[in-house]
């Protein structure tokens, strides 16, 4: 047992000695939780739009001012004939048009229903969806208030809610995805890198030699990587939870045991890398193309898997990540508990024993 | 075999495919002798090497190292050999003394064992002042030296050298090769691979492989006058021109 602390506390020098990597993963999740939750952001903010009120009613007078409430919304020009809509987009002036018909307030009244057109420019199919989404969100608010107040005697507030993330922040949603990438990199990347640096020099052939059984050798190689990773996860949450607002609303204890498996199969997978790989760069590019990337494109994280055709779906089951950050975002963000999650968790602990299994016997004891 | 070798091989077979790396080799090394094993490039010195250490499974033959059979007991043979190959083996962001508690301590030697080592090795080598120097820091011949006694920390009884002085100045050779004599004097057997001839002259015995066999094995004084030669370099280059294949 004593080899293994000896073992480890190598591999601690190691670490801890090359500065420049140890900076870049502490770094990383800090530099990353920042970009996502202060500049990359999907969120749509002061979008330009016109308003054509044809009826210019009390109705359309309030929904207006509803609109330009919002802080999505600015309102660059008030048109006076469908003939100005066509310039004024070609221009680039607005994103977004807001067309009331005549006769607006007197038809909700007398009929109600009535129409109102949503007319957006999609070249950017994204910001568009999110516009007249967020433009009909305050419209439908504006319709159940005037609906409740003319069915009921007394007036009933309701709003309209979004739930889990009323304030539709896309933090919610990076968080989780921000932490399935630091902990799939730091974990797979690094332990691939750093057994296959031993290869490299020569000196796993002098660990072979010597009396240490493999599978501490592995396991030693494994400790420094998981204690980082839970370091960097705690960095992530406590920037999450102080600095962009994201509250950890299931429990603390089950979020830390999930990341704690996360990483555990990331280890695996880095391990599984470094035995099929002769050189640090061979390692780190299966590292970065096998499992960064996926884990970008399959989590669900960037792009919805339920948009994906089926046998893209049928793949992202593969990814870790995707579990992952399905566990995160409902312990963290819709404070479910293991009742809930417990198929993921099972998923993932399966892929933990598989992938661990395979890489520890395909760590070569003997060199061939 | 006999019960005083300390390595014993017999028809030792290493198959690559097709490709016969080592075809059958026989030969004994003595307690305490320096053994020289030579050969051209690819004749399969490595391959054998790396077998008789448990870098590598044989194919067929038999082989007993420090007393234990190479396919029953490989980890006890472990225990009582020391191995250093050709590529420089140390830790170079590690200072001497934790490369000393790294490696003293995969051989489970104790702390106190660990600590007399580094003592008596640093003084040895007179590197005393540079016990907490990285070892990047150091010229090349202190690192093949340092290497050299890190191999032999746990004491083993056999050490295997794999070209140890490749690429070091004749000066730093001649201090290693005493140290190769105060380890066989301490008992220790020593099997080294090299393609200085002057160093085959140092050995004990010589035994030099041709195409995966062992076309020679004796004495360099023997082998000089078998082969009626000036001396080991002609010796090696009387055999090494039969061989049939080339560098791999």
């Amino acid at each position: 047992m004593k080899q293994f602390f000896y073992f480890i506390r190598k591999e601690f020098y190691h670490l801890l000695r090359d500065r420049r990597t140890l900076f870049i993963l502490f770094g990383m999740p800090v530099t990353q939780i920042l970009i996502f939750g202060f500049a990359l952001t999907n969120e749509v903010k002061n979008s330009r739009i016109a308003i054509l009120d044809n009826s210019k009613d009390e109705a359309t007078t309030a929904i207006i001012h509803q609109l330009e409430a919002s802080r999505y919304f600015d309102i660059v020009e008030n048109l006076n004939s469908y003939a100005e809509l066509e310039p004024t987009f070609q221009k680039g002036q607005i994103r977004l048009a807001v067309v009331f018909p005549e006769q607006f307030q007197n038809s909700l009244l007398h009929t109600n229903a009535a129409p109102i057109q949503l007319i957006a420019d999609a070249t950017d199919p994204n910001v568009a969806n999110t516009l007249t989404n967020y433009a009909s969100a305050i419209i439908m608010d504006y319709q159940n208030s005037m609906k409740e107040t003319q069915d009921f005697p007394y007036t009933i507030t309701t709003e309209l809610r979004m739930l889990y993330n009323p304030q539709l922040k896309g933090s919610y949603n990076f968080v989780p995805g921000v932490m399935a990438m630091v902990l799939m990199l730091v974990g797979a990347m690094m332990t691939s890198i750093s057994i296959v640096r031993e290869k490299e020099l020569g000196t796993m052939e002098i660990i072979l030699v010597s009396p240490i059984v493999p599978i501490r050798v592995i396991v030693a190689k494994m400790v420094p990587y998981l204690l980082l990773s839970m370091v960097n996860i705690a960095s992530i949450l406590l920037l999450s939870v102080y600095v962009l607002d994201v509250p950890i609303h299931g429990s603390l204890t089950l979020l830390v045991f999930e990341c704690f498996l996360f990483t555990l199969t990331a280890l695996a997978l880095g391990l599984l890398i470094s035995s099929i790989s002769d050189s640090q760069q061979v390692a780190m590019l299966v590292s970065l193309m096998g499992l960064f990337l996926p884990t970008i494109m399959f989590s669900g994280f960037m792009f919805p898997i339920e948009n994906m055709p089926i046998p893209l779906q049928v793949i992202s089951n593969l990814v870790p990540a995707k579990w992952f950050y399905y566990i995160v975002k409902d312990v963290m963000i819709k404070g479910t508990g293991l009742e809930t999650v417990w198929k993921e968790t099972l998923v993932l602990l399966g892929m933990l024993i598989v992938l661990l299994t395979i890489s520890i016997k395909k760590f070569k004891v003997r060199l061939e | 075999m006999s019960n005083t070798a300390a390595i014993s091989v017999s028809d030792l077979t290493k198959q690559f495919g097709d490709f016969t790396a080592v075809d059958a080799i026989t030969f004994d090394v003595k307690q305490g002798e320096i053994f020289g094993f030579l050969g051209a490039n690819g004749a399969g010195k490595t391959t054998a090497m790396r077998m008789l250490c448990g870098l590598s499974l044989p194919t067929s033959g038999k082989a007993n190292v420090a007393g234990f059979d190479l396919y029953k007991e490989s980890e006890k043979i472990k225990k009582n050999i020391g191995y250093m190959s050709q590529k420089f083996s140390l830790y170079e962001d590690l200072t001497i003394r934790e490369n000393n508690r790294f490696y003293g301590g995969i051989y489970g030697l104790t702390d106190q064992q660990i600590k007399e080592k580094t003592q008596f090795m640093l003084k040895h080598l007179h590197l005393e002042s540079k016990a907490d120097t990285l070892v990047k820091a150091l010229p090349l011949g202190w690192k093949q030296k340092l290497s050299f006694s890190v191999s032999m920390i746990h004491d083993p009884k056999i050490v295997f050298l794999d070209e140890p002085t490749g690429g070091v100045d004749p000066i730093t050779r001649r201090e290693f090769w005493t140290m190769i004599y105060e380890a066989a004097h301490r008992g220790t057997t020593v099997f080294v691979t090299t393609h200085y001839m002057d160093e085959a002259e140092y050995c004990d015995r010589v035994s030099i492989m041709v195409d995966g066999k062992i076309e020679a094995l004796d004495t360099p004084a023997a082998l000089t006058k078998q082969f009626n030669a000036k001396g080991m370099a002609e010796v090696f280059v009387q055999l090494a021109r039969k061989a049939k294949r080339s560098d791999n």
